[in-house]
């Protein structure tokens, strides 16, 4: 917010050699308010995780873990994430050379991929549920959908934010406020992909060993 | 504005370039470990979550700028300070919570 | 039909109790009231633009504090039936299901809608203004959160005459509250409301936390930052690490309560225990959330009317940190009982004792800042003065409550709620009332009357340990909490009389403290100074009510105490201060938006239809919020500019020109 043009006062010498996206006092705040969300999500994750580490082995009447999980198909959507992360990294790359098309290409390459693994989960839950391993069948599968469906709708979100900040550059160019908005994304996309890097070792790894 | 295009001009796209073939390492890597190593279960579970950790460090510096700031990067204590307490909600909800309670 | 719509009628309202027909008319006249005055004196134009649109923090917090109090009087009065009814043996003013809703409800407005707006209230009016800033970091978000925190009390409020109240109790423990024991709509109402007004807590912790650390004046380092201030700060990094726990633990709820789950119920492989773990893994840090900030206002207000600067800053700063990291290790020490084992209760129970000492070294700090002070005792001192002895108690019954052996014969009983009445009361409300008192002329330009507010005071804590101190009593006699009726013959009669009669004495309290808030409107003091207490920090350094910029021109601050720094000086040199004129510039400030508001309504319609399983207005609440989302990411057009012209004219009207 301009409102604030009298504050940080102590960096100003940094500022100027900050990327774009910090130029104005607007962008700092967001992006520092952005950081400090990720973390708020980080310990909402952490609360899903400690449920399902307290409660993977509570299988009851249902299947265990090992008989659910498809290692190929986790890998698979593990790698689809993990290059996503990588493309967006690229996008935002593009950005601070305030190379347009390149960015959007790789945006829009991002969305596409995130949009797959999308896919890829669901056919996973799909497969799941009509084998009967559904969230109602015992205290392991109602954890195991919870967390790996919450990042799945963080992952959905994204890709509906991601289109407005695209729409928003092919209207306005690469400005201090839109490459905010293309950073901030960027920031969220890559948190996901943590998330993702512990789902993949917590839940499918350690959880399959049972 | 009359910001100049800013990047890292002294390593360009390598940044991105190693943490993406990083990334995809450590991912094969704790696939070969789960499934081909001989390791026990203990050391299984070590082993993978010290990569799944390295992965955070990829992330982190080398797609998330973490490090960027135009002050004290209050952001990287705050993030400290989190992954303290993610260890504290797991391992705390864990040792909490599976004390002869085990009954399935 | 017809007989269809009746039964649908007769599980929708709540029916068949004289109490909540006699509150369904009382809701229906003041509603048709409001509106009537609305529309008679052409208000609501007036009330959408100035209050249901508005992005300024002063306002917000004026809105927080006014629902506060509404809030505080309805779960008062949820006390004082709760209290009549324990008032003797065997008694039958209650029925055992109305008893369980009103102590549920009970506790979740005094901790959730009372003690959250009260403390929001005053980061919003205070934060700002003793920083040197002209708003939060994020307006638009800050008019999200209080919207949010207002519909989640709405729909909470609603559980009382429609589809009835939850009756779990405050922390709502499954499988009591889980889907086997407990059907109706009252549990859905308590998790969606929690979890609506929680994501609005939660954005209040981002927006200061970030206020804080960036939006600072100039030359203001942390170290010569307002130790309120600094108690906000650490009440925010609470905030930000451990609600998003509860947004989880309520979300798991929702989930067994709605599609089936099995985290917490008995069947199918759940652990009811785990739902304990994670509530307190928010619930722990929550209570210091509330209590920090009150820790803030007395520092503040401790060093104003000993006209002495704080004693031992730097360790009171330490001390605010060391409890809000410590805060988060000490979650199991709510259920010992479960039987975890030695190691972890043992670890719980030292971690607990520990912050009893940075709780210490607070209180002796404003001990030593009295102590050859020239003390003035004004209202708010006097509440201040009450809360130390108060702390005092509360904090040492907590220390017996933390030994891990002896918990298990104090858990769960009256000594438990003797203790965190005491704490709660004695500590956030204490204090809240007491910076309401600080900041009113602030706030509003006129001063709280002297005798009303000392009187209001008197009772309330007076009542206030002829309440507490008898519970402590029936607490080791063995009463538990949350029972309906107890036998005579026990020997706790006398006591729970006594008992009762404290609370009448502490609602009469809380009665004059609104009387004298409406005889200050026509006979309290103006404040023309801006000053009206001779205080210290930079609030006080601008006019009463604080105009809408709040600073005309951004301060540099040099001093810890940078206003009394600023008057020390002036004594010196004889100078009045006036604004320097050609230091004023235009002033961009952010634009009003209608979207927070629509937003909020939206999450209702949300948790509504969770309440009632009726999912079509899941779905359209979700599309709105998606919706304005979308249209907040596209809208450019957010800022406006207050001209040099306007600043200036609007300073000369506070003669500061």
């Amino acid at each position: 917010m301009a409102t604030l043009e009298h504050s940080l006062p102590q960096g100003e010498a940094k500022v100027r050699q900050l990327p774009m996206e910090y130029s104005s006092d607007e962008g700092r705040l967001r992006i520092f308010g952005f950081w400090t969300f990720l973390v708020t999500d980080m310990i909402l994750f952490s609360c899903l995780f400690a449920t399902y580490a307290v409660l993977d082995k509570h299988i009851a009447l249902g299947p265990r873990p090992s008989a659910i999980f498809d290692v190929t198909g986790f890998s698979v959507e593990t790698m689809i994430l993990l290059t996503s992360s990588f493309t967006s990294a690229v996008a935002t790359f593009a950005m601070r050379r305030r190379e347009k098309s390149t960015l959007v290409v790789w945006m829009i390459i991002t969305m596409l991929l995130g949009a797959a693994f999308i896919g890829l989960e669901a056919s996973e839950f799909l497969k799941d549920v009509h084998a009967g391993a559904t969230m109602e069948a015992s205290a392991f599968l109602s954890a195991f959908f919870t967390l790996v469906g919450t990042h799945g709708l963080h992952v959905s979100f994204g890709i509906i934010w991601m289109t407005c900040v695209v729409i928003q550059i092919l209207q306005r160019g690469i400005t201090p406020i839109t490459s905010r908005k293309v950073f901030i994304t960027g920031l969220y996309w890559h948190f996901l992909d943590v998330v993702w890097v512990f789902l993949f070792t917590v839940v499918y790894l350690i959880g399959g060993m049972y | 504005m009359d910001v100049t295009p800013q990047t890292h001009p002294e390593h360009g796209l390598r940044l991105p370039i190693i943490g993406f073939v990083l990334s995809i390492l450590l991912t094969v890597a704790a696939l070969w470990v789960t499934y081909h190593s001989h390791l026990n279960s203990a050391g299984i579970v070590t082993a993978i979550l010290c990569l799944a950790v390295v992965q955070i460090a990829v992330q982190l510096f080398l797609f998330m700028h973490v490090l960027e700031s135009d002050d004290v990067p209050w952001h990287v204590l705050l993030l400290g300070l989190g992954l303290i307490l993610v260890v504290a909600i797991v391992a705390g909800s864990i040792w909490i919570m599976t004390f002869h309670t085990e009954a399935y | 039909m017809l007989s269809g719509i009746r039964t649908f009628a007769s599980h929708f309202f709540v029916l068949g109790e004289p109490m909540i027909y006699g509150a369904d008319v009382a809701i229906l006249l003041v509603s048709f009231a409001i509106v009537f005055v609305l529309t008679y004196f052409k208000k609501w134009g007036w009330l959408w633009r100035e209050w249901l649109t508005t992005v300024d923090h002063k306002k917000i917090g004026i809105m927080y504090l006014i629902a506060a109090l509404l809030m505080m009087f309805r779960g008062g009065v949820d006390a004082l039936l709760m209290r009549t009814q324990l008032m003797l043996p065997n008694m039958h003013f209650l029925r055992p299901q109305h008893y369980n809703e009103i102590f549920t409800t009970h506790g979740t407005l005094m901790i959730l809608f009372v003690a959250m707006p009260f403390i929001f209230a005053l980061f919003n009016i205070v934060v700002p203004l003793q920083v040197g800033a002209r708003d939060v970091a994020f307006p638009y978000l800050n008019a999200i959160s209080f919207w949010m925190f207002f519909f989640g009390a709405m729909l909470l409020n609603l559980s009382f005459v429609i589809g009835g109240s939850p009756d779990a109790g405050w922390s709502s423990y499954p499988p009591l509250a889980g889907p086997e024991f407990d059907k109706g709509p009252g549990e859905n109402y308590y998790l969606m409301s929690l979890q609506i007004s929680g994501i609005g807590s939660m954005a209040t912790g981002i927006n200061f936390f970030v206020t804080i650390l960036k939006m600072r004046a100039p030359g203001m380092t942390l170290m010569r930052m307002p130790l309120f201030t600094w108690s906000v700060f650490g009440a925010c990094v609470l905030i930000i690490v451990s609600f998003p726990a509860l947004t989880a633990v309520l979300g798991l709820l929702l989930l067994d309560r709605v599609a089936g789950a099995h985290f917490f119920t008995i069947l199918s492989g759940g652990m009811p225990m785990m739902f304990v773990n994670l509530f307190w893994i928010w619930g722990h840090p929550e209570v210091y959330i509330v209590v920090l900030p009150a820790f803030g206002v007395f520092s503040e207000i401790v060093a104003t009317f000993s006209q002495k600067r704080i004693f031992g800053y730097t360790s009171m700063v330490a001390s605010i940190l060391v409890i809000t990291v410590i805060s988060y290790f000490v979650w199991a020490h709510h259920f010992f009982t479960m039987g975890a084992g030695p190691g972890v209760n043992s670890f719980f129970a030292i971690a607990t004792m520990v912050i009893a000492i940075p709780t210490g070294v607070k209180v002796f700090n404003w001990l030593f800042t009295m102590y050859k002070g020239r003390v003035r005792i004004t209202a708010p001192m006097l509440w201040t003065l009450g809360f130390i002895p108060n702390f005092a108690i509360g904090g040492a019954t907590g220390v017996l409550l933390s030994v891990a052996p002896s918990d298990y014969q104090y858990h769960n009983s009256y000594f438990l709620v003797a203790h965190f009445h005491q704490v709660l009361i004695g500590g956030t409300i204490y204090g809240m009332i007491s910076g309401m008192y600080y900041w009113w002329p602030k706030i509003f330009g006129f001063k709280l009357t002297e005798g009303p507010a000392k009187l209001a005071f008197w009772f309330f804590n007076v009542g206030f340990y002829v309440t507490f101190m008898p519970l402590y009593v029936v607490g080791l006699m063995g009463m538990t909490r949350r029972i309906y009726t107890y036998p005579s013959g026990l020997g706790w009669g006398p006591w729970n009389l006594a008992s009762t009669i404290g609370s009448y004495t502490i609602g009469v309290g809380f009665v004059l403290i609104c009387v004298n808030i409406l005889h200050s409107v026509f006979y309290g003091e103006r404040d023309t100074t801006g000053d009206i207490w001779n205080a210290r920090t930079l609030e006080w350094s601008i006019p009463s009510p604080a105009p809408h910029y709040n600073f005309a021109v951004i301060p540099t601050v040099t001093h810890r105490d940078e206003w009394w720094a600023i008057k020390e000086e002036r004594r010196s040199k004889k100078e009045a201060k006036q604004t320097p004129l050609e230091e004023i510039r235009p002033i961009p400030m952010p634009k009003n938006s209608g979207k927070p508001f629509l937003f909020s309504l939206c999450f209702f319609l949300v948790g509504f239809g969770f309440t009632f399983a009726w999912y079509a207005f899941v779905v359209v609440g979700f599309a709105g919020v998606i919706t304005l989302l979308i249209m907040r990411s596209f809208d450019y057009n957010t800022e406006t500019t207050i001209s040099v012209d306007e600043i200036r004219r609007s300073e000369a009207a506070f003669g500061r020109i």
